[in-house]
């Protein structure tokens, strides 16, 4: 690329305007006062900024319902035959399957507003464990999703882009669960974290290998977090071979069953709600991370070796260290994700356990730009895409992998911000968090 | 070719960053377009080259109107840009980097013509006096050669209005007159230049006329014997500044740093600093000249325990230096490295957390393995009033700030505590004319409270203003060393391009050395 050729490039992909005022910027900031002595700083503009970074999450999700409409729409049996003949009448029958469709996924996620309300008028405690029970799929299948995405927000905001959240998760099931059923007689107070703390500890272990082998060689964890998982999905198939684990009397892979007293109980005792205190632990795990990241020592230099390791090592931090730190740190919150789902849904391993939480982790990161409290929302939305997908398939023959689709959709435009700012014609704004996030793979 | 500039102004999200500019470059003129950073003098230069479209006014090219709806329009029409970070190809040859883009071919397979394009490159070098081998590979050559690549490319693309964007900042006093020389034959051949600095004396050496630009609005149009260096400041600052740094005489006490055979080598291995002796005392500032990579930066990062050293020591009050940044930090060592946003800033953190950046793990800031923010925000607040670091709050991304609030936080941070060594790198690199007063008067204070202080810089005017020594390095040695009065331009130039003090001054260097060394 010739040197005339280079700022056009620049120019025509848009960056110019992002680019064009660092030399000018300056002055206006320049004119603004110091903050008065002494005085609070403005904090005003805090509110603003967080429905400004809610915006572009929010259009994103927005774009994939919009999308997956079409895909609803073109991929509909009676569209298809019918628009040759009738295209308005394919094209409303189409809309029409569209709203029942989604229709269906939101009462599969949250429930239906009028049953709830009967129950509840009607004092049938059986009704109304019926009408929680989408509501409770929806914490169920969130929980791992929000551990899993904490395990990946933590490490990238340490500069470190963890694509083993789903091998962290399965070494942290095999060890939770190695302890779930291997102590009997223990109370469940001592079972019960001892558990937890295994699943941690598999999983920091697990997170540990890429972290050493960065820090040591320079490997980049992308290419050693995605070759782990592979190796711990047939570290389970292995184990779930051997007599340690395998359940007595059965031939296919399956463990043994967790002991009682240290599986997580259910919120509700009701054969339909299966949602677990597992979702405590990930609420919990969200407050330690961002303490970590925010008030903490630790934390502070995460943040600094991820926004700039240069001026980190000037300042004195190793960046080795912090590399391993934290992750093992995701590690471990993957790991608890793994134990959550083999003591409290489970309470057994068998392959393929958690159906890809660790990899969803990577969108539930993204969606919530790596702030703790985004990966509990987004782990809730996504959990609910994929509770109420099952219903979802049963009123309108809709698979459930549209959701999946829904998925992938938002993801693309998360990380294709540009995409979405000239869809709805948004102003650029600084590149922080997830758009930076999706940069992070050429780093 | 006379280009004019009609009442452009171009505005991005909340700034303004040109208001009705006019500009009027004649043929054969060398217009110098000055300005603080800050100024527009950038964003102007980009509507010029197409890179902006200007939200008002016009471009005319020898009084027809131009649109430039991208650089290849630019260039089309004979405007030629020189950027200050050179954009060539290291592992190509210099003829295949100027035809680059604009390849000639021949026969039916379109294979590229060298022989053409070479040949119209050694008659522009022959004719302009570039002495550039259009065989040698761009890696091979020094960087005030590169620079001619870039005009000889601009030439071959026929322009005839050359835009040279912060020209002699890479080069040496000696490179910097080629560049003159170089400059007026263009000009004699018919060619408009305009010539982008922040250097007062080389504007008034080489401009016909000088634009000065303050806050995007052009201030005035002048020549250079209707004006003076102060005047052309004020100008630009937009009130009175001072030039020279007002310091008294240094007096030095007992040796703080000491440097014998210290060799260090680079990240490639190579050795960067060969055996190298200095000492610094306490209460006087030693400055380093040299031309940027003569392994002023290994020996910055050797002194701050950022690099291990391969032989020879580095004795701090008697005792060996650490060798890692805390333990450095934790002797009383100030450092201000030589790339604010690569190496002293976080951007992305907010100013209170950068100030935090080299004391955050200790109380009162870090106490175990909690992180007060609170504490660290208020200690900012203060440093901020302090330092006169001009954000709305201490919460802003340090990133937002300017180049010269940027420094600022960084020289709060190191300056803010009581230092037995300040190791300041390039400390007003960028930075407007304010802002280097500023800090000069800032190191000056340092050095009066009875710091050792090492200056390493590239800036000439800074070097002299500043040290009470000068020391010049070349090709990771001190070549020699000399007073302020000793250090003329010309000597400094000498030995800053390694030319052999025996070839020069033999006897006299030995005892100009002799005597500075005391």
């Amino acid at each position: 690329m010739s040197a005339a050729d280079q700022p056009t490039a620049a120019a025509r992909s848009g960056q110019a305007p992002t680019t064009a005022p660092s030399d000018s910027a300056e002055a206006g900031v320049d004119k603004k006062p110091v903050t008065p002595a002494g005085g609070r700083p403005d904090r005003g503009g805090s509110m603003r900024r967080l429905l400004r970074g809610l915006l572009l999450p929010a259009l994103a999700l927005l774009s994939a319902f919009i999308v997956g409409g079409i895909v609803i729409i073109v991929s509909d049996e009676v569209v298809i035959t019918t628009f040759g003949s009738d295209p308005i009448g394919a094209l409303a029958h189409g809309l029409r399957v569209v709203f029942r469709a989604y229709g269906a996924l939101l009462r599969g996620a949250i429930g239906d507003p009028g049953q709830l309300l009967d129950a509840i008028v009607a004092l049938d405690d059986n009704a109304l464990r019926r009408a929680l029970n989408p509501i409770s799929e929806t914490i169920l299948s969130s929980t791992p999703l929000m551990l899993t995405g904490l395990a990946v927000a933590l490490a990238f905001r340490a500069g470190l882009f963890n694509i083993g959240a789903e091998g962290q998760l399965q070494i942290g099931a095999l060890a939770a669960v190695l302890v779930g059923f291997s102590f009997t007689g223990l109370a469940w107070f001592i079972h019960l974290p001892l558990a937890l703390l295994a699943g941690a500890i598999g999983g920091a272990a697990w997170g540990f290998i890429p972290g050493a082998l960065k820090a040591r060689t320079g490997a980049h964890e992308v290419i050693t977090t995605i070759m782990l998982n592979f190796v711990a999905f047939r570290m389970v198939d292995y184990a779930l071979r051997t007599p340690l684990y395998q359940r007595p009397g059965r031939t296919d892979q399956i463990s043994k069953i967790v002991e009682p007293s240290a599986t997580l109980p259910q919120l509700i005792e009701h054969p339909l709600l299966r949602a677990h205190w597992g979702i405590f632990v990930a609420l919990a795990a969200a407050v330690v991370v961002s303490w970590l990241l925010f008030r903490s020592v630790k934390g502070f230099e995460f943040r600094a070796v991820g926004l700039n390791p240069h001026a980190s090592r000037y300042a004195g931090m190793s960046i080795a260290r912090t590399i391993v730190l934290s992750m093992v740190a995701a590690g471990a919150l993957a790991g608890l994700a793994g134990a959550t789902i083999v003591l409290g849904t489970t309470r057994t391993l068998t392959p393929g356990l958690g159906g890809g939480a660790g990899f969803d982790g990577i969108a539930i990161a993204l969606l919530g730009r790596a702030r703790p409290a985004g990966v509990v929302a987004a782990g809730l939305l996504i959990g609910g895409l994929r509770a109420g997908a099952t219903p979802m398939q049963a009123a309108t023959d809709i698979p459930i992998h549209l959701v999946v689709v829904m998925q992938a959709l938002v993801i693309m435009f998360i990380a294709a911000p540009a995409l979405v700012r000239a869809i709805y014609r948004i102003r650029a704004e600084r590149q922080i968090g997830a758009e930076a996030f999706a940069k992070g793979w050429g780093a | 070719m006379k280009l004019e500039l009609r009442g452009i102004s171009k505005s991005f999200p909340g700034v303004l960053a040109n208001r009705n500019v006019d500009l009027l470059v004649q043929p054969g003129e060398i217009h110098g377009l000055l300005g603080e950073n800050g100024a527009g003098k950038t964003t102007l230069m980009n509507i010029l080259y197409g890179l902006y479209q200007p939200d008002e006014g016009e471009v005319l090219l020898d009084d027809a109107q131009a649109r430039f709806a991208g650089p290849g329009d630019a260039i089309k029409a004979g405007i030629g840009m020189v950027h200050q970070h050179f954009m060539l190809v290291p592992v190509f040859t210099v003829t295949e980097n100027v035809m680059l883009g604009v390849e000639s071919t021949r026969g039916p397979l379109l294979q590229l013509d060298r022989g053409a394009a070479r040949a119209r490159i050694v008659e522009i070098s022959e004719r302009h006096n570039l002495h550039v081998n259009p065989d040698a590979l761009v890696e091979d050559l020094p960087v005030g050669v590169r620079q001619r690549v870039e005009i000889i490319k601009t030439l071959y693309r026929h322009s005839q209005v050359l835009i040279l964007d912060e020209p002699t900042a890479v080069l040496t006093p000696q490179e910097t007159e080629e560049l003159f020389v170089i400059i007026r034959s263009l000009v004699a051949g018919g060619t408009s230049i305009i010539f982008i600095t922040h250097k007062l004396n080389e504007v008034l050496e080489i401009a016909d006329r000088i634009t000065v630009l303050r806050r995007g609005e052009v201030v005035g149009t002048v020549t250079p014997a209707d004006t003076t260096r102060e005047a052309l400041a004020a100008m630009m600052v937009g009130r009175p500044v001072q030039l020279t740094v007002d310091k008294s005489p240094s007096q030095p006490a007992a040796p703080v740093l000491e440097l014998t055979g210290v060799t260090v080598r680079d990240d490639r291995g190579q050795l960067a600093v060969r055996d190298l002796d200095l000492t610094v005392h306490a209460g006087e500032i030693v400055a380093v000249a040299g031309v940027q990579g003569n392994g002023q930066t290994e020996l910055a990062e050797a002194l701050t325990g950022l690099r291990v050293i391969e032989s020879g020591s580095i004795l701090l009050k008697g005792q060996p230096i650490g060798s890692d940044p805390r333990s450095v930090y934790r002797a009383r060592v100030g450092h201000v490295p030589e790339d604010r946003l690569e190496d002293g800033l976080v951007a992305g953190f907010n100013i209170a957390e950068n100030m935090a950046l080299n004391n955050y793990w200790q109380p009162p800031v870090g106490r175990g393995l909690r992180l007060y923010r609170d504490v660290m925000a208020e200690i900012a607040e203060e440093r901020v009033r302090e330092f006169d670091v001009r954000t709305p709050s201490v919460f802003n991304d340090v990133g937002n700030l300017s180049g010269g609030n940027q420094q600022k936080v960084i020289v709060a941070r190191e300056f803010s505590r009581d230092l037995a060594l300040l190791v300041a790198a390039q400390p007003t690199r960028g930075l407007d004319v304010g802002s280097i007063e500023y800090i000069h008067r800032r190191i000056v204070e340092k050095r009066d409270q009875g710091t050792a202080v090492l200056i390493i810089s590239t800036e000439l005017d800074e070097v002299v203003g500043l040290g009470d020594r000068i020391a010049v390095m070349y090709q990771g040695k001190i070549v020699g060393i000399l007073t302020p009065e000793q250090a003329t331009f010309e000597r400094l130039g000498l030995l800053m391009g390694g030319a052999h003090p025996e070839e020069h001054t033999a006897e006299e260097l030995a005892a100009l050395a002799h005597e500075a060394a005391g």
